[in-house]
């Protein structure tokens, strides 16, 4: 799923402060698993703006709802009624979500309340990992299942480099080095021939350097 | 042995000498001389001078117009090209214009992660990695064709080079990681540097037991120490570089007017072992803002004068 993570309060703070009237809007999506901007987010950061503002002596209505996804029309209408009463939005929902807002309610001032990080996996709670980068062509089935778009940090397809450590990776030991994962699991799966095959360099025209990306599945349209 | 390129590099391996190598790093700033002065200082001695391309991520002087200026010197360049910083784009295109120029020897190489270097901040790009760079030179060369799929007429007659690390982890894939590099296109190899000299007799040796020694030309990386400081530094902080307990006890159990003498015994040392390996058919001295010791260190190895080949 889409990871996030909270911005500080006071980022919040610096841009509905000239505002009167806030409505925090929270999405049981992607952001509710890894608890960026759930309803449990929304009800904290309200609380949090709320004491803020009080304690300013600042004239300041907050008000919250949490939509069932943000990067849904659908969902996005429930919202109609009650918007216009006011000044501006923050929105939970990741980059997505934010945007689709804006899609939907043009005139209207929305304000990001997460920082939207990556695609990856829950290792544990409060700790998670970017797994896909999602360049439109998965090569997975060449690499024994890791990734190494998304898990060497130079992208490389025919590694690992000679900063490979220990199987940690050059930029930090915190890194697990991707090509030493698949060199390993190749290994376990029999496939090491893979590995001294030079692969050729990748069509990124899929990937963000073609271009804002769209799918158009015909199959599925009404 | 027939050659592909003009280079007298090539030259000289096909001629079954010993080639030796070095490097100078252009400078932080557009000052030209600083290239030209530190190529005078090892151009008598070496066969082709590599330059460097924005090292350890700190951006630099452009290899590629350093690599004129040296040209224009009338020395025999060697420039390395990163995928870290240019897609395939430009890469094919400095390619392209380097051999407008006659320079004939190219490295291929990923790069370090921009993390190292002056602006982490920067994106990298890592369109091709090293591997790719050295199919697309030799695509280029040998079909006259660029990725794209432009077929063209004036090839770059290029001499093809990959770095090797036989020191990194896991140990078990250098040798398969070389036989990819050569499958590539790679005609020489640059290594690390060398201080483990047991890990790096068995690396070569391996590659030997599968022939890579036969396809590609090993060019043992040797990098002198200055004192125990820079050994020290190169065994904690350097990834991928392995310098044994022993070698920092050498250097600093001299005196420290010392030390510096003894770095250079130790990388001549190193150079007259690695002579008698089967399979080293070169050496490439990195002397790390320490070029003035270039020629007193090939000529005490016995690698001077260097071959007057054309």
């Amino acid at each position: 799923m889409i990871k996030a993570v909270p911005k500080p309060l006071e980022e919040i703070i610096e841009l509905i402060k000239d505002l009167h009237k806030v409505l925090v809007v929270g999405c049981d999506g992607c952001v509710t698993v890894c608890e960026a901007g759930g309803l449990k987010e929304v009800g904290v950061l309200s609380s949090s703006l709320r004491l803020n503002f009080t304690q300013a002596n600042q004239r300041m209505e907050i008000d919250d709802t949490t939509l069932t996804r943000q990067c849904d029309k659908e969902y996005l209408d429930q919202l109609k009624d009650r918007i216009d009463a006011y000044d501006a939005v923050v929105s939970l929902a990741c980059g997505c979500g934010v945007q689709y807002l804006v899609e939907r309610y043009p005139d209207k001032v929305v304000y990001p309340g997460v920082d939207t990080c990556f695609m990856g996996v829950d290792l544990e709670r409060g700790v998670y990992a970017e797994r896909c980068q999602a360049c439109g062509k998965c090569i997975l089935a060449d690499t024994g299942g890791i990734c190494p778009i998304a898990r060497c940090s130079k992208r490389m397809l025919n590694g690992p480099c000679g900063g490979s450590e220990k199987g940690k990776c050059e930029v930090n030991s915190e890194i697990d080095c991707g090509w030493h994962l698949i060199y390993e699991r190749l290994k376990t799966l029999g496939q090491l021939d893979r590995f001294e095959h030079p692969v050729a360099p990748k069509d990124w025209a899929t990937s963000r350097d073609g271009g804002p990306r769209k799918i158009v599945r015909e199959d599925l349209r009404i | 042995m027939s050659t592909t390129s003009p280079s007298r590099l090539e030259k000289i391996l096909a001629a079954g000498h010993l080639a030796v190598t070095s490097e100078v790093g252009p400078p932080r700033s557009c000052d030209g001389s600083v290239i030209e002065h530190k190529a005078n200082l090892i151009k008598d001695h070496v066969d082709a001078v590599n330059v460097t391309d924005n090292q350890t991520s700190v951006t630099r002087m452009c290899s590629l117009a350093a690599c004129i200026r040296l040209k224009l010197m009338g020395l025999e360049p060697v420039l390395q090209m990163v995928t870290r910083d240019r897609n395939r784009i430009a890469l094919q295109s400095d390619i392209l214009g380097a051999a407008s120029f006659g320079i004939c020897n190219i490295l291929c190489l990923t790069g370090d992660h921009q993390h190292f270097g002056d602006h982490a901040n920067a994106v990298n790009v890592f369109d091709l990695d090293s591997t790719q760079l050295l199919q697309t030179a030799r695509m280029m060369r040998d079909e006259g064709r660029l990725l794209g799929g432009h077929q063209f007429e004036h090839r770059p007659q290029v001499f093809i080079g990959a770095a090797a690390n036989p020191f990194a982890d896991p140990f078990e894939i250098r040798i398969p990681r070389l036989a990819k590099k050569v499958a590539a296109g790679a005609q020489f190899i640059q290594t690390q540097c060398i201080y483990n000299l047991e890990k790096f007799k068995l690396w070569l040796k391996l590659g030997r037991d599968r022939g890579l020694h036969e396809k590609v030309a090993i060019f043992a990386g040797i990098t002198p120490m200055k004192n125990v400081g820079m050994a020290r530094y190169m065994k904690n902080r350097v990834p991928g570089i392995e310098v044994p307990d022993e070698i920092v006890k050498r250097i600093g159990g001299v005196p420290k007017e010392r030390q510096a003498e003894e770095g250079i015994k130790l990388a001549i040392e190193q150079i007259q072992e690695l002579k008698e390996e089967e399979g080293v058919r070169g050496f490439h001295i990195m002397a790390i803002e320490w070029e003035e010791k270039v020629p007193e260190i090939i000529e005490r190895a016995g690698l001077y004068p260097r071959p007057q080949i054309g």
